[in-house]
């Protein structure tokens, strides 16, 4: 049986347990520019300190040390450090054409971690989820104020700059998870990114995707509704959908909600540790965000917990305690009808 | 017709194939415009927008990912579906890429053969949207009924089984083809739809139908009232059969049971090809219904005089008739048991429709006030029987909720508010007017004392602003927790959700756009889930506020030395100023208002009523033509009244002085020795930074260093205005009332417009030979300028106490001003005169505050009062 076929076999069962925050877990250990550096950029002409994506070649213990944190907590999933392996967001630090490269290193790492744990606890086999962020271009918006109609890139060329991250690391992991969506459109782009991706190597693995409410209005930031999100990209038949950061679980449950009820497919939440305080710090306690989670799974809005920024090894450790034993929601059956979207669901009634 | 309920109708307008005027504007590159047009769509009721660029003149797929880039940045109008509309694949597809949200593409076909299908459904499906399917093969489009359903089951059988496309995401366009052609073939054509959708609907589960209704009557194009007939025929018939969904123009969907009868038969001969002689038979009469649908409505007439009276009433509301209203109403009352059971049964029944209709767009404003002076007429007849009821049996009608309804204090101008009035009271719900210039007292001691359900407040003035920030203060202050609604010309989202927003916390405080917007914003208020919503306007607000604030932050303002150096600027050593032909004032008295009727400007006189749009193109709109030219005729009956017996007096006073630059200052003497000074206009710079070489304006910019001349004038038509509104509103004739104040309005800007032209030609005789129409006065092509103060050129209401100063003008004309420098009466207009060939019209924008306490020293005021009349235009936030 393969790993992924475990997963599918226990999401009718219990509760998945997702990891937790990388980028948070990386701070903690205070890297400082030469860690990011290494000694192969040591001459590189911009800073690197922040570009958290390249440590996977300039410091695998440091991310190797994260994944092992989760992994030794019982996390069933563990996401790959490659949230802004794209060319397009790595066009910050002038390493666009590294990006495929630190994409395989990031799978290389993760599956390095993920198959010792297996080995550890073949009864358990861990998965790798090829993490696809949103990138720091957006298609919906306009970078400019005075001109709402410019955009500071296309739809292809966001496309283009995904299959090279996806075509990395695809035969390395287990399933792809494209996560932190804002912009629906972005998000479009990279489901075409994944389907084209599938076509050239000639097999396809399963697609998680994960949207963001930025704020108490309960809207993506370009605007859409949860349910409107899920009607934009219901078309990629993700294994699982689901929404992540931004929000506390407090103030995501809502949200979680109204997806749980619209979408015919598995659900997955991994919210932050709370918003960040003024010092840009996460203190809800992990007993605090469980409490919080808990209920979550007593009413059957989720099949895969895990955590955002902020959370630790202990706040998904208790996490996975709560729901330990908790009946599973199962996939509504949701009557086919025609529905389209603006940034508003519209459903059209049998 | 109850199935429409769930019938969904596409918006055609924003489509260049269907919309002359949207072409236009695509082709002028105008994308503002074209957004409204969209906008107009979804406002009126359009719950897809369908978005054709396929033209000739046009690069389709440029026009088509910027125009959607556009409408992206427009949450007003995004929130609806798009359907993307072309022939050209390429087109279609550059479309999906700018969309978020799920689509419909319009459309893919077989007719390049199974190949290419199904390469675009899979395209289409990659990307995320619903298809429209021609039933269109490689030997072209189906004509029977039997081909329609052959080749759309072809296409589902193909599109469910190889491109794994999900059966409800399907949308069949069988097809709607033109009947009445004189062709015999093209008779059964409609039927063969019908046919062809039932089988549809059976025989392919989860699949939709839709289709392009103005096809169909295609033949008599040019004759609008029989085109409207001939739609509403066919989807009276074609809906039941299945059709799920057509693109229309919903504003012009005539009501099935409102076709004349003989019209609506023949109709129906010719779309259910019932007799050979149909065609003929619809095209003998079809001229008599050409036209402005007098004939139609002549035929309607002497028909609903026999309905029953029930009917008749709700005839009279949705047809603004008042000619039976009394014999009707009494005739119900008469067969009631008590009199308010017919307020509430056959007149709120029509209210009702007329509500119904006016929310789906189907229905226009002026219309809606018309309703509301017959609803008015007849509870009037009721209102002794019920007064008598009520001393017999203690019996009190029951109402929607209550609204106290104010112009706010300083502030005199309320047409607005009086259309929202009326509006809300058409629906049911009592307003409590306090009139205008309310204190804040005053509002909020009747808001207690009719235990107000909300609290309304209007203003079109900058100053009042303030006022409503202060009302909501108190309103914290005092502890009420009522919603409070704000409206009026110079409110808006942003300043609400900044200013006055915040200030309130007790209970919710709403921005109300338009008076169409007013009865929905109320209903929510007032029903089940107003919590929700009100939380939901919060949260808008609170996006708006953070916008609002990231928005303050990006705009690069240079400081006032900057933009000083950057000042308009002439050869002024090569230049003479013109001098006037008298210095001092001259008035004018009881002036003759014929010869301003020429240069009334009507456009924004629309724009009242909620009709947007040019004058005269407005009067032959699709939308708006048919109660465009209804109000236009009213207006103009009025107008020869006005004129002829005499309703308002003209009264102007204009003056000129010797002046000359002095910074941003204008010094006035007193005389031509030019020594003691009289006054200063004081100027605003604008501090935006220029990316092209346009210099940062001031209006003192066009003045001389020395020996210029400046001018002043003030001119009113609105004396005796007030007193005619309220006999009108006595006489619960709001239409007139409204009608009569917007008529004032304009003839007071007609007013300031000729004495401005009679300026350059005669007084100050600069341009004797000027010989502009009334069109090029508007588009403002003569020389020199009329700035006034609160305008964007110098937003300051403040210097408008310096000119009536200096012109006396109170005194000469009668015009007062109010504590926010509003001009009393209403229908005023002030301004200063400039001369020079090259001033130009600007908008002074955002001012910093360098400005402000450099302007604040010159006005000699404290730089607090300064920074509150101009709070509308400071960037950065007022200290305290």
């Amino acid at each position: 049986m393969n790993r992924w076929t475990h997963i599918e076999k226990a999401v009718k069962e219990r509760i998945i347990i997702l990891d937790g925050a990388m980028g948070t877990m990386l701070q903690k250990q205070n890297l400082q520019e030469d860690d990011f550096r290494g000694e192969r950029f040591a001459d590189w002409p911009t800073s690197l300190k922040g570009n958290n994506d390249l440590l996977v070649l300039t410091k695998p213990d440091a991310v190797e040390a994260v994944h092992n944190s989760f992994l030794g907590i019982g996390a069933d999933l563990i996401e790959t450090n490659s949230f802004n392996a794209t060319s397009i967001s790595q066009a910050d630090y002038d390493m666009s054409d590294l990006a495929p490269e630190i994409a395989r290193a990031s799978a290389l790492v993760a599956r390095k971690c993920a198959d010792e744990w297996t080995l550890r606890t073949p009864e358990k086999p861990r998965c790798v989820l090829g993490s696809i962020g949103p990138m720091n271009k957006t298609l919906s918006l306009s970078p400019k104020v005075e001109d709402p109609g410019f955009r500071d890139v296309t739809f292809d060329e966001v496309k283009g700059s995904y299959i090279g991250q996806i075509e990395a690391f695809i035969d390395l992991v287990d399933a792809l998870l494209i996560e932190t969506v804002f912009d629906t459109l972005n998000c479009k782009a990279a489901i075409a990114a994944v389907n084209a991706v599938f076509d050239k190597v000639g097999y396809k693995k399963p697609l998680l995707i994960s949207g963001t409410i930025t704020d108490a209005s309960g809207r993506t930031l370009s605007g859409q509704t949860p349910e409107a999100f899920w009607t934009s990209i219901a078309h990629a038949e993700p294994f699982a959908v689901g929404l992540n950061c931004a929000l506390g679980a407090g103030a995501m449950r809502p949200h979680v909600m109204s997806l749980s009820k619209a979408a015919a497919t598995y659900i997955l939440a991994f919210p932050n540790a709370g918003l960040p305080n003024a010092f840009g710090e996460y203190d809800e306690s992990p007993d605090d965000m469980a409490a919080q989670i808990k209920p979550w799974a007593e009413d059957k809005l989720v099949n895969i917990l895990g955590g955002c920024c902020g959370s630790t090894p202990e706040h998904i450790a208790a996490i996975a305690a709560a729901v330990d034993g908790v009946p599973v929601r199962s996939i509504p059956h949701i009557a086919p009808t025609l529905r389209l979207s603006g940034l508003e669901p519209f459903l059209i009634p049998a | 017709m109850t199935s429409t309920a769930q019938f969904i109708n596409i918006g055609e307008r924003t489509n260049v194939a269907g919309s002359i005027r949207f072409k236009r504007m695509i082709v002028d590159g105008d994308y503002e415009q074209a957004l409204s047009v969209a906008r107009q769509q979804v406002e009126s009721g359009a719950q897809i927008i369908d978005i054709n660029m396929d033209d000739g003149l046009i690069d389709a797929e440029a026009a088509m990912t910027r125009f959607l880039q556009l409408l992206a940045g427009e949450p007003d109008i995004s929130r609806v579906p798009i359907m993307v509309d072309s022939s050209k694949w390429s087109v279609l597809e550059a479309g999906l890429k700018c969309i978020q949200g799920k689509a419909v593409v319009n459309s893919i076909s077989m007719k390049e053969g199974e190949a290419e299908f199904l390469g675009h459904a899979r395209k289409v499906r990659a990307l995320g949207a619903a298809a429209v399917v021609m039933a269109f093969d490689e030997d072209g489009q189906a004509e029977t009924a039997d081909d329609k359903f052959r080749i759309c089951q072809r296409a589902y059988k193909l599109l469910t089984e190889e491109a794994n496309f999900p059966p409800e995401d399907i949308i069949f366009d069988p097809n709607i083809f033109a009947v009445a052609t004189g062709i015999e073939e093209h008779n059964n054509y409609a039927v063969a739809f019908f046919d062809a959708c039932k089988r549809i609907k059976k025989h392919l589960p989860h699949a939709r139908i839709s289709g392009g209704l103005s096809n169909v009557s295609f033949s008599f194009r040019g004759n609008n009232p029989v085109r409207e007939a001939m739609h509403s025929v066919f989807l009276y018939h074609a809906i039941p059969a299945g059709l799920d969904m057509a693109i229309v123009n919903a504003g012009q969907l005539t009501i099935y049971d409102d076709i004349p009868e003989e019209l609506r038969e023949r109709v129906e001969d010719v779309i259910l090809n019932r007799r050979p002689d149909a065609t003929d038979r619809l095209v003998d009469i079809a001229e008599r219904y050409r036209g402005d649908g007098k004939a139609k409505a002549r035929v309607v007439d002497d028909k609903w005089r026999q309905e029953t009276v029930g009917k008749r009433l709700e005839h009279a509301l949705v047809r603004g008739i008042t000619d039976y209203i009394v014999v009707d109403t009494e005739e119900a009352r008469q067969a009631a048991d008590r009199p308010l059971h017919v307020i509430e049964g056959p007149l709120m029944d029509g209210m009702n429709v007329v509500g119904d209709l006016f929310g789906a767009g189907k229905m226009f404003l002026p219309q809606v006030v018309k309703s509301a002076r017959v609803m008015k007429a007849a509870v009037a007849h009721l209102m002794p029987y019920m007064e008598l009821e009520k001393e017999e049996m203690g019996l009190v009608g029951k109402s929607n909720g209550k609204v106290v309804m104010a112009t706010v204090k300083g502030d005199v101008h309320d047409i607005g508010k009086n259309i929202v009035s009326v509006v809300l009271q058409c629906n049911g719900y009592d307003i409590v007017d306090l009139g205008v210039m309310v204190s804040c007292d005053t509002i909020l001691k009747a808001a207690r004392e009719h235990d107000a359900d909300m609290i309304g407040l209007s203003g079109l003035i900058t100053p009042s602003l303030d006022e409503m920030v202060f009302v909501a203060t108190e309103m914290q202050r005092e502890g009420l927790t009522m919603p409070l609604l704000i409206g009026g010309a110079t409110t808006s989202k942003t300043h609400t959700a900044v200013k006055i927003e915040p200030t309130y916390k007790n209970g919710a405080t709403v921005y109300v756009t338009d008076a169409s917007r007013a009865v929905g914003v109320v209903g929510a208020l007032m029903g089940d889930g107003k919590d929700t919503y009100a939380a939901n306007i919060q949260a808008d607000y609170i996006k708006s506020r953070a916008s609002h604030y990231a928005g303050q932050t990006k705009k690069v303002r240079l400081n006032i030395a900057t933009a000083r150096d950057n000042a308009w600027t002439t050869d002024w050593n090569n230049y003479t100023p013109p001098k006037p032909t008298f210095t001092g004032t001259r008035t004018f008295k009881n002036y003759d208002l014929a010869t301003l009727r020429p240069f009334i400007d009507w456009t924004p006189f629309f724009a009242t009523w909620e009709l947007k749009g040019r004058y005269p193109g407005i009067l032959e709109s699709d939308r708006f033509g048919e109660v465009a030219r209804d109000l236009f005729n009213d207006a103009n009956a009025m107008l020869d009244r006005m004129i002829s017996e005499q309703w308002v007096k003209g009264n102007a006073i204009i003056g000129f002085w010797p002046c000359e630059r002095d910074g941003d200052d204008i010094r006035v003497f007193t005389n031509e020795s030019r020594t003691e000074t009289l006054a200063n206009f004081h100027g605003l710079r604008q501090q935006i930074s220029k990316t092209t070489d346009r210099a940062n304006f001031c209006i003192s910019d066009f003045v001389a260093p020395a020996d210029d001349y400046v001018g002043g004038f003030c001119v009113t038509a609105g004396l005796d205005e007030d007193h005619r509104v309220q006999t009108f509103k006595d006489a619960g004739d709001d239409y007139n009332a409204i009608l009569f104040q917007a008529l004032s309005d304009r003839l007071a800007e007609a007013f300031a417009e000729h004495m401005h032209q009679r300026v350059r030609r005669e007084f100050w005789g600069y341009a004797p030979d000027e010989t502009f129409s009334g069109e090029d006065l508007i588009a403002e092509r003569y020389a020199g300028i009329r700035p006034a103060p609160g305008y964007p050129a110098q937003p300051d209401h403040t210097e408008k106490a310096t000119l009536f100063r200096i012109l006396d003008a109170t005194n000469e004309t009668g015009i007062s001003l109010t504590q926010s420098f509003a001009m009393h009466p209403a229908s005023s207009v002030s301004g200063l005169y400039l001369s020079h060939p090259d001033s130009v019209y600007f908008g002074v924008g955002k001012i910093e505050k360098d400005q402000v306490e450099d302007y604040a020293v010159r006005k000699a005021m404290d730089l607090d009062d300064v920074e509150r009349w101009l709070a509308p235009i400071l960037n950065y936030d007022r200290a305290g």
